[in-house]
């Protein structure tokens, strides 16, 4: 579906269905470098549950137009905007990664638009590592594929993502190549990391937050270990919930992490 | 270029896509010979069939052993995935059909194995896809015949029967100018020698029949997508980004951006074609990718002590190797195949069609028949088998002569493939030509 947000297209993936604002909504953030498309299985789920579904791919992301936002505040303040353009007023907010901090910041700054919290493959603070945000700026490429080294637990995630014969790790380098070569201006991967590096003020917007939150974990994450989220899922009181993968449990763990939203957004 | 995302090649060899059985503990690739796997409810059964869960239904669409391959080869070629199919032809046919249909053009090279010269030149223009050959070494002839309704170009790594070296990355940048995607056929150089998605290929196939399974007891292919062509905005593949009708409107693009073709090939390709590899095909198959490291260095290693001794015999008129300096190719093949071009080539014995079967039916050890990539070492006499219907005149247009044997060096000790291949010349100098 394509919206106008500020004057500019944005796109949200409606899980397979037309979007019915009418219906209770899940909104779907991605991480870094990514795009919708690390969403499609649990969103064609809760899209056929009774769900409307609004996948968005953040500004400078793929099919929505840039320029790509350069903070977390700044993505925060957008997808309210994205929701009214899709005429929703509250939603059920799922983020993996640097969307997880977004849905946290919106959490907290626009309570009333928050319905339920999902912060997926998370920690808070999420620092970046200087090194990889230096080869992000001058080998691309290179930073892409250290993301992906450090983002899987296996060579052999079944039954795979979105189905049987898919090599994770290869859609992911893949994908984040093709979000690279979309990008207008800037470099998209230091813009990302940068923006998750940067945000301070995680664990004060936790303390804010009003609606249940659940935090799906990847026992075997290297990008945002387990233990950095403790200090966010006290702040929060949520639930949390393990699941045996890396850094994208809905791509390792499909089943568990559908499993944990059920439950989380019932 | 793997990158620092994946392990070795060795490695990926032996575990990608494979982990011990969680149920039975296994660690061998368990052979999973079910046509089908149970639903854990409707629900469950819903939601498999919507795609919106990861899971097995029906073994024509996926099957544990199958996925295992498909996962293993996408790893080692660089791909995001692949599907298995029931031969190397079935992989091309899922590759074209899921792209083109009547009204769409392809433009392949004309170095192609015949079967593959076949399908396009003669079976598919039957159902309205006409395909323009060019050589493969004319890369303005490449960039000329792309037209408004091509949907891809094709050609091998190795041509056949010259061993032309296709230079991947100048054909790739043709066809992304045109935003067309650029499908290779990797059977003779298999990933541990080329991987033509590093170089620009959007979409490699392999005839599994051959390296891959190495020991010549399985016929099937693997389709693989790398993930990189843009698939989103271009008006020539509406089976991409418009609505499908055959998939309750899904709009593949949409559904993955990466892996928006694969996607497709495998929920309409293998459903309605149907041309899917056998569990207990995939299982023999995946044996000889776990050694594929091994043997294609012993190829490689046996094949250069075989050209050599060729090149150097008196009844040899010439050896179409692109490792050798006057071969067309050579250039080309120091840049793409730094670890060598393979075990199949020919060469030309002087003599008549009578000499070079005589040759051919005084050896021992290279089995005479109609197949490539096998552990044993091969031998086919062009002139008297695949292409006998053809006057001399034909066979010089086909790059054949009277005398062209076909070789697909294997495993054994080198020096007893010369001693073999010294008494066969023995015996056809004998022939009166």
């Amino acid at each position: 579906m394509i919206l106008s947000v500020d004057g500019r297209e944005a796109y949200a993936y409606t899980g397979g269905k037309t979007f019915d604002p009418a219906l209770p909504c899940v909104v779907f953030l991605h991480g870094a470098m990514f795009d919708h498309s690390g969403w499609t299985l649990l969103a064609r789920w809760f899209a056929n549950h009774g769900r409307s579904v609004l996948a968005f791919d953040l500004p400078g992301h793929i099919r929505s137009a840039g320029p790509a936002l350069t903070s977390i505040e700044a993505m925060a303040a957008w997808v309210p905007k994205a929701l009214s353009a899709a005429g929703v007023q509250r939603a059920a907010l799922v983020g993996h990664s640097m969307g997880s901090l977004v849905a946290l910041e919106i959490a907290a700054m626009a309570p009333d638009r928050v319905s339920h919290l999902a912060m997926i493959g998370t920690a808070v603070p999420m620092p970046v590592p200087q090194a990889l945000l230096d080869l992000g700026r001058t080998d691309t490429l290179a930073a892409i594929d250290r993301v992906v080294m450090f983002s899987y637990s296996t060579l052999a995630a079944k039954p795979s993502y979105p189905g049987p014969g898919m090599w994770i790790r290869g859609m992911a380098r893949a994908l984040m190549r093709q979000v690279m070569n979309a990008q207008t201006g800037g470099n998209l991967f230091v813009t990302d990391y940068a923006a998750c590096n940067t945000y301070a003020g995680g664990l004060d917007a936790a303390a804010q937050v009003r609606c249940p939150a659940t935090l799906v974990l990847g026992a075997h994450d290297q990008m945002t270990l387990p233990r950095a989220a403790r200090d966010v899922a006290q702040r929060l009181k949520a639930r949390v919930v393990t699941v045996n993968a890396g850094h994208f449990p809905m791509a390792e763990a499909p089943d568990p992490t559908l499993a944990a939203l059920r439950e989380a957004l019932a | 270029m793997p990158g620092a995302s994946d392990p070795g090649f060795d490695t990926l060899a032996l575990h990608a896509g494979a982990a011990p059985d969680p149920t039975t503990g296994a660690r061998a690739v368990p052979l999973v010979l079910s046509t089908s796997f149970v639903f854990e409810s409707s629900e469950h059964a819903a939601s498999l069939f919507n795609l919106e869960r990861s899971g097995h239904v029906y073994s024509r669409i996926s099957n544990p052993t199958n996925a295992v391959l498909e996962e293993r080869i996408a790893a080692l070629d660089g791909g995001i995935g692949a599907i298995a199919t029931a031969s190397g032809q079935a992989a091309l046919h899922l590759a074209i059909t899921t792209l083109a249909g009547a009204g769409s053009h392809i433009v392949a090279s004309s170095a192609l194995y015949g079967g593959s010269h076949n399908l396009l030149h003669y079976t598919l223009a039957r159902f309205g896809i006409h395909t323009t050959f060019v050589k493969p070494g004319d890369i303005d002839g490449w960039r000329a015949a792309i037209r408004p309704d091509t949907k891809l170009l094709f050609g091998e790594t190795l041509g056949n029967p010259g061993l032309d070296v296709l230079d991947v990355p100048t054909v790739a940048a043709i066809a992304h100018e045109a935003r067309v995607p650029l499908l290779v056929d990797s059977t003779f150089t298999t990933p541990w020698l080329m991987k033509p998605i590093d170089h620009g290929a959007d979409l490699v196939f392999h005839s599994a029949t051959k390296f891959l399974c190495g020991h010549g007891t399985a016929v099937g292919g693997v389709l693989v997508d790398g993930g990189n062509f843009d698939w989103r905005g271009a008006a020539r593949f509406p089976e991409l980004n418009q609505p499908y009708a055959g998939f309750h409107g899904m709009v593949f693009a949409e559904e993955s951006t990466e892996g928006a073709f694969l996607l497709r090939a495998r929920r309409e390709g293998l459903r309605d074609f149907g041309a899917c590899m056998s569990p207990h095909t995939a299982w023999l198959i995946l044996q000889g990718v776990e050694t594929l490291p091994l043997r294609m260095a012993r190829h490689v290693e046996n094949t250069r002590k075989v050209v050599a001794f060729l090149a150097a015999h008196a009844q040899v008129a010439g050896v179409g190797y692109p490792e050798l300096e006057g071969h067309p190719s050579h250039a080309l093949a120091l840049r793409l195949l730094p670890r060598g071009c393979g075990a199949v080539f020919s060469f030309d014995l002087k003599g008549s069609r009578n000499q070079g079967r005589a040759f051919i039916e005084a050896l021992k050890l290279f089995s005479h028949l109609a197949n490539v990539g096998d552990c044993r070492s091969l031998v086919i006499h062009p002139a008297s088998t695949t292409h006998f219907r053809m006057d001399d005149a034909a066979l010089a247009a086909a790059g054949i002569t009277a005398g062209t044997i076909r070789l697909s060096i294997g495993l054994e000790d080198p020096d007893d493939l010369i001693d073999d291949l010294k008494r066969a010349f023995k015996v056809a100098d004998k022939v009166p030509a």
